[in-house]
C-alpha cells in the first residue's frame, strides 16, 4: 500500500490508484470534465489539477500516480484561479442556453460554472463549430455544445470497439467527427449510445428526449432490460406514464452504465398501438361452445389482425372477438380441462417463455405438471442451449455459464467460437474488447467473419459444421506440446485417457484439410490458450520471436460460445469438447477462465432454472428422481407428479400432427417463426384442437390461436429474470400496462384457480393459486429448489445474487466449480467426429447458416415495432459471398431467393466478406423471410433435442430465375412460396 | 589524387538552380573530355550562397558561389581552361580546405555535419571512406553500460529542445524489464524557419543509422523508427536509399557484423501536423492513430510505443554518437561547456545576411554566432532580436547579445535553445505583430485535446490582434499575460506550454511596442494596420485565413 496526503487527510491506497481515484473515493471532490471512470484518463479539460508539494506547477489529478509521501492540495487560490480561467475558456465556446437545454440540471460544464461563479466569458466569445447534426433516431450531435473532452471517442474506441468517431481537424476548430464527416449510418457506429451517456454536456442526447421535458419533472425507474441475456440493469426517465428515454447507471452489476442500442433506444415497443389490450377468441369458437358475447364486448378493433403484406399470411388472423378476461379464462379452463379429462393429461402441451420471470415460469411449470399433471412443458431453450444444459451438465453438473460476465475483461485469452458476441450480447462484447485493448489475445473460431474478428488476434475460419475437427487438432497439439495441465488433470477430472486417444490421430494437417483453417493457425491458437499467453505487440512489423512479454505462468483462458455450437445434430457433443479443452488445460473453477454458454433472452437462463423443461423439476431436478420429484410434490400439496419426461418443442409439433398432443397453451413464444421448419410447425399448431397463446402481440403464432392472452411486458411488471451468468436480479414495472393487459403471472394465476375447480373440484385449495405478489411466489419457489433457496426478493435490490444460492445467509456463487466439480471429477468425454447431417449437394449447392443482427431481437414482434430499430435495419437481407452472387447473377443489393428442401423466401441480397464463399447468411428475425421455412427438424440432437439451424443446404437464384423454374416445376413447389 | 568537383543539389542547392547547374558542368567537362570526377553532396550549410560548387584539385580547394550555369564555364576555366577567365572576386566563396577564410564556415565546429557538402549521400562507400561504420564496430565491441558510460561523459544533451542528458535517458530506457524495446528518432521538424534535419539527413543519413545503431546496442532495442517530414522527399529518398545499402552492408538486420545484434529501422512519413514532433503524439502517429499527446508521465522511456519502453532522441542527438565514440566522450565534451557538451547546430535565418546551417560549440555567443558568422543583418540594418527554439521559444533582444548560446543562459532570459531554429529581426519587424505571427501558427496546430492550448491560444491570438488593431486596451494586456501564465501552467504538452513563449518574451523586452499599439495606436516598425484601416484589417484576416489553410 502507498501513503499520501490529501487536503490533510493521509490515505493508504492500493499501487496504481491516481490521485483523482484515491480523492474520489475518499469524499473529496475534484472538479473534473474529460475524466470517466471507466475510461483511461485522457487529461484534457484541465479542471482537475491539483498541487504537489515539490512540484512547481499543478498536476493533473487523473493520471498522476500515488506515491508514497506526496503531499496533494486539491484547492488553493492559484489553483481556484486557474479553474475560473479554464472554465471560462471552455465558456467562451459553449452557448450559454441553458433555459432552453434539455441537459440543463445535468449538465457537467453548468455545474461547475455554477461553483466557480462565472456567469459568461470574459473573453470574446466565439463558437467554434455550431452544427447541429440529427441524421439519425437514436442520438443528435449538437456541436456547439461539445466541449471536446473526447469522452465519446474514448468510449467507442474502448469499451465498444466500434471506432466510429475521432478527433478531426486541428486548433480551435478540433471537432469529433465520423470519417470524412459523414452522416452516423455510413460510419461504423453501432448505436449503442453510451457516447451519449458518457458526454457531460449537451452535444450528445438522445433524439426521443429532445424537447421533451425538464430533467426534473421525470421520475427515474430502474429495472432490467428486457432483451438478451446479459441482464443489463438500466434507467428509464419517465414522464407522464410515458419513458422520455433510457440510460445505464455505473452500479449495474452487469453492464455498469453501458447498453446495446436495443436496451437504449429500442423500449418504444412498449406503447405501440399493436400492443393487445383485450383477450381475443375466434369467433366460430365462441359460436361452437354457444357462448354470447355482450355487446360492449364486441365490435373493438382487433390489433395487427391484417397480418403481414408477404410471407406469412394468416387469412384466418381477422376472425377474433374481443372478449372479457372472465370469458376468455373460463374459455381456457374449459378447453384444457376437457382435453385433459378426455385425452388425459398428456394430451396437453405448454410452451413457456423464456423473456417472462422466474415467478411466471416457475407458476408455468407448476400449472402444467401438477395441475393438469404432465411434464410436456419446454420453450425456447429447447432451440438454444439444450445442448449446453446437456452438454455442460454431463462433463461439469452444471449447464451454465462458469464465470460471470465482468470476468472477461481479466482474461489474458478469450476463445470465442459460434457466438456473433458483438451483434448477439453486446455488453459482453464489450468485454471483449476491453480484454483485447489490454493485450488479451482474442481467438476467434467462427465460419463468418464477424464483427468482433476486428479486435481478434487470431481468426480460425472453418468451413460451417467442420469446427469440431479444430476442436479436436487444438487438444491434439495441446497434448503434443506437453501445454495440458497435468495436475488438474489428475486431481480433478477423470475420463482423461479415452479422451486423449480420441484426438490422437485428429492432427492440425487433418483438420486443416477438413476445415480449411491452415494448421499453422491451429497450433498457434492451441498456444495461446493453454497457456493463456497474452498478445504480443500491436505493432504490425515487430520481430517475431523475442516480443512475448515474459510470462512464466499460464494465464487465464476463457471460452465463450453460443449458437453456433449448440444448434448442432451433435450440440452436446460439441459442448463437451469445449469442457474437454477447458479441463485439459486447467482453465476452468478459476476467475476468468470457464465454458460460457452465452444464452439469448432476458430470462432463458431463469426459465430453465424454473424447470420450464420436460425433464427437469425446478433448479435442474430430473422427473425420474423419484426423491427429488416427491420432494417437490409435497411442496406443491402433491403426494407425487408425473413421472414421464415430456415432450421437447420438436417433438411437441410431431406429436401434434399425430394428434397425440390436441391442446397446447403457449406464454410468449413465437414458434412460426423461430422453429425450424416452419410449415410443418403450422400445420402441427393447426392440426390442434384447442391452441391458446398468451402474448403482447398478435404474433404469426397468436395469429393461429384459439384464444389471445393479453399479457403485460417486461417493462410493465415486477418478478425476478436470471442472466446468462445465473444472476437473479429484480424487475421493477416502469409504465402501467396497456389497457386490460395483465402481468402472466395473474394469468396463470387465474386459469390454475379455473382449471383446479374442473378437474380437482373436491380438493379446493390443494394447489395455491392464489398470491398475493410475486415475491410470494418466489418465497414457494425457493422452497422446492434448493439453487434458489437462499434468494427472496428483499435480498435481491441491487446487485441480485448468483445462483447456487442455497440459503439465506449464502452470498451466491458468481464462480462454478472451484473446488469440485458440481458432479464431484469433471468429466471428459471421448467423442467421435460428425458432420452436419444435411450437406451441400449438386441441387443444393450451398450451406445456409442462421443467426442475429445487432438491431433485431428474434422474431422481430418487438424490435420491428421499435421506430429507431426499424429504422436503422427496415428488412430482411442476405450476406452472400461475392463469388456465390456472381455465379447466380444476384447483385448488391437486389433480390435473392433461397429455397431448401422444405420452403423458399426471398430478400435482400447483400454482397458480404463475412461470409466464405459456398456460404449463405439470413437472420432469422423476418416473418416476410422466415429463414426457419428454410431450416431442418429432421436430425436432432440425440440428448438435447435441438435442431441443427446453423446448417442446412440451399440454393440461390435471381427472382426471374427462380419463378422460371417455378413454373416448370410446380409439383415441386415448396409449401411456404412467398 | 584526383580533381573533384562537389555541387550542393540538396533541397536548398536545388530550389536556387543547382540541377542546371550540374548539367552545366556535366556538359562542360564532356565537352573537355575531362576526366573529374562531379560528385553530387549535400548542403556545407551556406545556404545563402547556393548553388555551391566545391573545385578540389591537388593545390587545394575553392568554393563558389551563387554559381549559375552562365557562370560555370569562366569558374572552371580557372581550374582547367585553356586560358583564365578573370570572374568576379564575389563569386568565391572561399579559396581554403579548411574555409578560414570564410568565417560563415570556417568558425563552424563540424561533430554531426562533418560530411554534409563532402561526401555524395548516396554513396555508401563515401561513408566508408570517412571512418563510417567504424563506431559501430567499436561499439559492438564493448559492453552496452559501458557504452552509455561514454554518452553520459560525453555531458551529450538531448538536441531536440529540452536537453535531456542522452545518456541517462539511454540508461532508463535500457533498465526497463522486457525483451521488446524501441528506439524512434524524431525527424518531424515542424518549426518555421528549421532545417537542421532535413540538412543532416539528405547531406549525411548514414551516419543517423549509425548514431542509431549505437543506441541500439545500448539500449538493447531491436526496432527502431525514423519519423519524418512528408515534406521532405529528399531526406525521406535519402533514408530508404541509405537503409536499403546499410541492410546490404550488413549493418541492419539480423546478427549485425556477428555481434548477435538484431536492428531494423523503418521510416514513418509525418502527415504535417507540428504537435507530432511532441514524443507522445509522434508515438501515436506511428501507432496509426492521431497525433495527439498523452499525458506524461508515464514516459515513452517506461511505457512508449505499442506500451513498450522506447527511446526517443532527435536526429542531431543520434547523429553525434558516431563521433563520441571515435574521438571519446571528453573531446566532446571539451568542446561543450562543462554542464554541455559538443556541438549545436541552428538553422540561421530572417533578416540574417548569412543564413544557413551553422554548427557551432554550445557556449559561443550570440553575437559572435550573428556578427562574426551571420555577417549581421541583411543590408546593414540594425539587429533587434533574434527568436530561438521557434513557435516554442522567445526572442533575445539586442541589448543580450553577450549571452552565451547554452542550455541554462537561454533559459535566464525567457528564450530556449530548442532545437535549432534561430530566426534574426531586425527594425522593420514590429515584435507584436512578430508574435501574433507566431501565435496564428501555434493555434492552428493545436491538437485540440486540451482547452487552454485549443481555446487558451485562440484568445492570445484574439488579444494580439486587437492590439495590433489598435483596437486594446491596457486591461487587455494584463489579460493576456494572465492567460499567458494559464496557458503555460496548464497545458497538457510542451506546445501548449511553450506557446506563450513568443509573448511573454516580446512583452518582457518590448513592452514599449506593446504600449505604443496600445496608448498612441502607433506601430512603432510600421507595420500593423492601426486605427481607420479597416481595408488592410479584412486583408489582413484573409491572410490570417489562408495560412490556416495551408497548415
Amino acid at each position: 500500500m502507498i501513503s499520501l496526503t490529501i487536503d490533510g487527510k493521509t490515505l493508504q491506497v492500493a499501487p496504481g490508484t491516481t490521485v483523482l481515484e484515491a480523492a474520489l473515493a475518499n469524499g473529496i471532490d475534484i472538479p473534473r470534465l474529460c475524466y470517466h471512470p471507466e475510461l483511461a484518463p485522457s487529461g484534457g479539460c484541465r479542471l482537475c489539477l491539483v498541487e504537489v508539494e515539490g512540484r512547481p506547477n499543478p498536476q493533473p489529478s487523473c493520471g498522476l500516480l500515488c506515491a508514497d509521501g506526496m503531499v496533494v492540495h486539491t484547492q488553493s487560490e492559484r489553483l481556484t484561479a486557474l479553474r475560473r480561467e479554464i472554465i471560462d475558456l471552455f465558456i467562451s465556446d459553449h452557448p450559454l442556453r441553458c433555459v432552453i437545454c434539455d441537459k440543463n440540471g445535468h449538465c457537467d460544464l453548468q455545474r461547475y460554472a455554477y461553483q466557480y461563479g462565472i456567469a459568461e466569458s470574459s473573453y470574446d466569445v466565439e463558437y467554434s463549430r455550431p452544427l447541429y447534426q440529427d441524421d439519425n433516431p437514436f442520438f443528435i450531435r449538437d456541436h456547439q455544445y461539445c466541449i471536446l473532452c473526447s469522452r465519446c471517442v474514448r468510449m467507442c474506441d474502448e469499451i465498444v470497439g466500434a471506432n466510429a468517431i475521432e478527433i478531426s481537424g486541428r486548433g480551435f476548430t478540433s471537432h469529433v467527427a465520423t470519417p470524412f464527416d459523414g452522416p452516423m449510418v455510413d460510419s461504423t457506429c453501432v448505436f449503442c449510445g453510451n457516447c451519449v451517456q458518457v458526454c457531460p454536456t449537451a452535444a450528445l442526447m438522445p433524439a426521443m428526449r429532445i424537447g421533451k421535458g425538464r430533467e426534473w419533472e421525470m421520475q427515474r425507474v430502474r429495472t432490467v432490460c428486457g432483451y438478451c441475456g446479459v441482464g443489463c440493469a438500466l434507467e428509464y426517465a419517465v414522464k407522464d406514464n410515458a419513458i422520455v428515454y433510457a440510460q445505464g447507471y455505473p452500479s449495474a452489476p452487469v453492464n455498469g452504465e453501458f447498453l446495446c442500442v436495443k436496451g437504449r433506444f429500442g423500449w418504444d415497443f412498449a406503447s405501440h398501438p399493436d400492443r393487445l389490450t383485450r383477450p381475443l377468441v375466434r369467433r366460430s369458437l365462441l359460436a361452437d361452445m354457444g357462448i354470447e358475447v355482450a355487446a360492449s364486448d364486441d365490435g373493438a378493433t382487433v390489433p395487427s389482425a391484417k397480418a403481414g403484406k408477404r410471407g406469412l399470411v394468416l387469412s384466418d388472423a381477422a376472425d377474433f372477438v374481443p372478449v372479457s378476461w372472465d370469458t376468455a379464462l373460463d374459455i381456457v379452463a374449459t378447453k384444457l380441462a376437457d382435453i385433459a379429462k378426455a385425452e388425459g393429461p398428456d394430451a396437453v402441451a405448454g410452451l413457456a417463455s423464456a423473456r417472462c420471470t422466474n415467478e411466471e415460469n416457475y407458476l408455468f411449470q407448476k400449472l402444467m405438471r401438477a395441475t393438469i399433471g404432465t411434464n410436456n412443458v419446454d420453450h425456447c431453450a429447447r432451440l438454444c442451449h439444450a445442448s449446453s444444459v446437456s452438454g455442460l451438465g454431463m462433463a461439469f453438473g452444471s449447464g451454465a455459464m462458469t464465470n460471470p460476465i465482468r470476468d472477461i475483461r481479466g482474461a489474458d485469452c478469450i476463445l470465442i467460437t459460434g457466438s456473433n458476441t458483438a451483434e448477439s450480447h453486446p455488453v459482453i462484447g464489450y468485454e471483449v474488447v476491453r480484454a483485447a485493448k489490454k493485450g488479451a489475445n482474442v481467438v476467434i473460431i467462427d465460419p463468418r467473419r464477424i464483427p468482433l474478428v476486428d479486435h481478434a488476434t487470431l481468426f480460425l475460419q472453418p468451413k460451417p459444421g467442420t469446427d469440431i475437427y479444430v476442436f479436436f487438432a487444438l487438444a491434439h497439439v495441446i497434448l503434443r506440446e506437453g501445454w495440458a495441465d497435468q495436475d488438474f488433470i489428475a486431481a480433478r477430472t477423470e475420463g482423461f485417457d479415452a479422451f486423449a486417444e480420441s484426438v490422437k490421430t485428429v492432427t492440425p494437417e487433418v483438420a486443416a484439410l477438413a476445415s480449411g483453417v491452415p494448421a499453422e493457425l491451429i497450433e498457434q491458437a492451441a498456444r495461446v490458450y493453454a497457456l493463456g499467453e497474452r498478445a504480443r505487440a500491436a505493432d504490425p512489423s515487430a520481430p517475431s520471436g523475442n516480443s512475448h512479454r515474459p510470462q512464466t505462468e499460464r494465464g487465464h483462458s476463457t471460452i465463450l460460445y453460443a449458437m453456433g455450437i449448440t444448434q448442432r445434430r451433435n450440440g452436446t457433443e460439441l459442448v463437451m469438447t469445449l469442457a474437454n479443452l477447458a479441463m485439459l488445460c486447467g482453465q476452468v473453477g478459476k476467475p476468468s477462465t470457464g465454458v460460457n454458454p452465452l444464452r439469448g433472452q432476458s430470462n432463458v437462463q431463469g426459465a430453465c432454472d424454473m424447470g420450464a423443461l420436460p425433464n427437469f423439476l425446478p433448479g435442474y431436478q430430473l422427473v425420474n428422481d423419484e426423491t427429488k420429484r416427491k420432494t417437490v410434490a409435497q411442496g406443491w400439496g402433491l403426494a407425487d407428479l408425473p413421472t414421464q419426461p415430456g415432450l421437447t418443442v420438436v417433438e411437441l409439433m410431431y406429436a401434434a400432427l399425430e394428434k397425440r398432443v390436441r391442446a397446447m397453451f403457449v406464454m410468449g413464444e413465437n414458434p412460426m417463426l423461430s422453429d425450424p421448419n416452419l410449415s410443418h410447425v403450422e400445420a402441427a399448431l393447426r392440426a390442434l384442437d384447442f391452441l391458446v397463446v398468451q402474448d403482447i402481440f398478435l404474433s404469426e403464432t397468436a395469429q393461429l390461436a384459439d384464444v389471445v392472452l393479453p399479457a403485460a411486458s417486461s417493462l410493465e411488471k415486477d418478478g425476478t429474470v436470471t442472466n446468462t451468468e445465473r444472476r437473479v436480479q429484480l424487475l421493477h414495472p416502469v409504465l402501467p400496462a396497456p389497457g386490460e393487459a395483465l402481468p402472466d403471472w395473474r394469468i396463470l394465476c387465474a386459469i390454475g384457480e379455473r382449471l383446479e375447480a374442473k378437474l380437482r373440484p373436491d380438493a379446493k385449495g390443494l394447489i395455491q393459486w392464489n398470491y398475493p405478489e410475486t415475491a410470494a411466489i418466489m418465497e414457494e419457489m425457493a422452497s422446492v429448489t434448493p439453487i434458489y433457496g437462499g434468494m427472496r426478493h428483499n435480498r435481491l435490490e441491487g446487485a441480485g445474487l448468483t445462483w447456487p444460492c442455497p440459503t439465506l445467509d449464502h452470498p451466491g456463487t458468481p464462480i462454478l466449480h472451484t473446488k469440485g466439480f458440481s458432479r464431484g471429477l469433471g468429466k471428459f468425454h471421448a467423442i467421435a467426429i460428425q458432420e452436419p447431417a444435411e450437406q451441400p449437394d449438386a441441387e443444393y449447392p450451398l450451406t445456409l447458416t442462421t443467426g442475429r443482427i445487432l438491431y433485431h431481437y428474434h422474431t422481430g414482434t418487438m424490435t420491428r415495432r421499435s421506430e429507431p430499430l426499424a429504422w436503422r435495419e427496415s428488412r430482411a437481407y442476405a450476406e452472400i459471398s461475392a463469388e456465390d452472387a456472381a455465379t447466380a447473377g444476384i447483385r448488391d443489393g437486389g433480390p435473392v431467393v433461397i429455397t431448401s428442401r422444405r420452403g423458399q423466401v426471398r430478400a435482400q441480397a447483400r454482397v458480404s466478406e463475412r461470409v466464405q464463399p459456398g456460404t449463405l447468411f439470413l437472420s432469422f428475425h423476418w416473418k416476410e423471410a422466415p429463414a426457419n421455412a428454410l431450416t431442418q427438424d429432421f436430425a436432432l440432437d440425440p440428448v438435447a433435442k435441438i435442431p441443427e439451424f446453423k446448417v442446412c443446404a440451399v440454393r440461390i437464384e435471381s427472382p426471374k430465375a427462380a419463378s422460371h423454374e417455378k413454373a416448370s416445376a410446380r409439383a415441386k413447389e415448396p409449401a411456404l412460396a412467398s | 589524387m584526383t580533381t573533384t568537383i562537389r555541387v550542393g543539389t540538396s533541397t536548398c542547392g536545388l530550389a536556387a538552380g543547382a540541377e542546371a547547374v550540374y548539367s552545366a558542368i556535366d556538359a562542360y567537362l564532356h565537352r573537355r573530355q575531362q576526366t573529374i570526377e562531379l560528385q553530387r553532396t549535400g548542403c556545407l550549410g551556406a545556404c545563402h550562397r547556393e548553388p555551391l560548387v566545391e573545385v578540389i584539385t591537388d593545390s587545394g580547394a575553392t568554393l563558389y558561389g551563387p554559381v549559375t550555369p552562365e557562370r560555370v564555364r569562366p569558374i572552371l576555366d580557372q581550374h582547367f581552361g585553356p586560358a583564365a577567365r578573370t570572374i568576379a572576386p564575389d563569386w568565391v566563396v572561399s579559396r581554403r580546405a579548411d574555409k578560414a577564410d570564410y568565417p560563415f564556415l570556417g568558425r563552424q565546429v563540424k561533430v554531426t555535419t562533418p560530411l554534409c557538402g563532402v561526401i555524395d549521400p548516396a554513396s555508401l562507400d563515401d561513408y566508408l571512406a570517412h571512418n563510417g561504420y567504424q563506431a559501430i564496430r567499436q561499439t559492438l565491441g564493448m559492453s552496452p553500460d559501458a557504452v552509455i558510460q561514454i554518452i553520459k561523459d560525453s555531458h551529450l544533451r538531448g538536441r531536440g529542445g529540452a536537453g535531456f542528458p542522452a545518456g541517462l535517458k539511454w540508461e532508463i530506457t535500457r533498465k526497463q524489464p522486457g525483451a521488446l524495446k524501441y528506439i524512434i528518432c524524431n525527424a518531424d521538424e515542424g518549426d518555421p524557419g528549421a532545417f537542421m534535419d532535413r540538412t543532416m539527413i539528405e547531406g549525411d543519413p548514414h551516419r543517423l543509422i549509425e548514431g542509431m545503431l549505437i543506441a541500439a546496442w545500448a539500449i538493447g532495442a531491436t526496432k527502431g523508427y525514423i519519423y519524418v517530414r512528408a515534406e521532405y522527399p529528399l531526406a525521406v529518398k535519402a533514408l530508404r536509399r541509405a537503409i536499403q545499402q546499410a541492410h546490404e552492408y550488413g549493418v541492419l538486420g539480423k546478427n549485425i557484423l556477428g555481434s548477435g545484434l538484431d536492428f531494423d529501422i523503418a521510416i514513418k512519413e509525418g502527415a504535417g501536423a507540428f504537435v507530432c514532433g511532441e514524443e507522445t503524439a509522434l508515438m501515436h502517429s506511428i501507432e496509426g492513430l492521431r497525433g495527439m499527446p498523452s499525458m506524461r508521465p508515464p514516459y515513452p522511456s517506461e511505457h512508449g510505443l505499442w506500451g513498450y519502453p522506447t527511446n526517443i532522441n532527435n536526429v542531431e542527438t543520434y547523429a553525434s554518437a558516431p563521433a563520441i565514440l571515435l574521438n571519446g566522450p571528453t573531446w566532446f565534451a571539451n568542446l561543450g561547456t562543462p554542464k554541455s557538451g559538443g556541438t549545436k547546430a541552428f538553422a540561421l535565418t530572417g533578416a540574417i545576411k548569412n543564413s544557413g546551417l551553422v554548427e557551432v560549440p554550445i557556449g559561443m555567443t550570440l553575437r559572435e554566432m550573428i556578427f562574426d558568422l551571420g555577417g549581421g543583418c541583411k543590408g546593414g540594418r540594425p539587429f533587434k532580436a533574434v527568436q530561438l527554439g521557434g513557435p516554442s521559444g522567445g526572442c533575445i533582444p539586442a541589448e543580450l547579445i553577450d549571452t552565451h548560446i547554452d542550455y541554462e543562459d537561454l533559459k535566464a532570459t525567457g528564450a530556449i535553445m530548442g532545437s535549432g531554429g534561430m530566426v534574426v529581426v531586425d527594425d522593420t519587424t514590429c515584435m507584436v505583430d512578430f508574435a501574433r505571427y507566431f501565435l496564428t501558427f501555434t493555434q492552428s496546430e493545436s491538437c485540440g485535446k486540451c482547452v487552454p492550448c485549443r481555446v487558451g491560444t485562440r484568445k492570445m491570438l484574439g488579444i494580439l490582434t486587437h492590439i495590433t488593431r489598435g483596437e486594446a486596451t491596457t486591461r487587455d494586456i494584463d489579460k493576456l499575460l494572465d492567460l499567458c501564465q494559464t496557458v503555460s501552467t496548464t497545458s497538457l504538452c510542451g506546445l501548449g506550454q511553450t506557446a506563450p513563449n513568443p509573448v511573454l518574451t516580446t512583452l518582457r523586452y518590448f513592452k514599449d511596442e506593446y504600449m505604443a499599439h496600445v496608448e498612441d495606436q502607433r506601430c512603432p516598425a510600421g507595420v500593423c494596420p492601426l486605427h481607420g484601416m479597416a481595408d488592410d484589417a479584412a486583408k489582413m484576416d484573409e491572410a490570417a485565413a489562408q495560412v490556416e489553410v495551408a497548415i
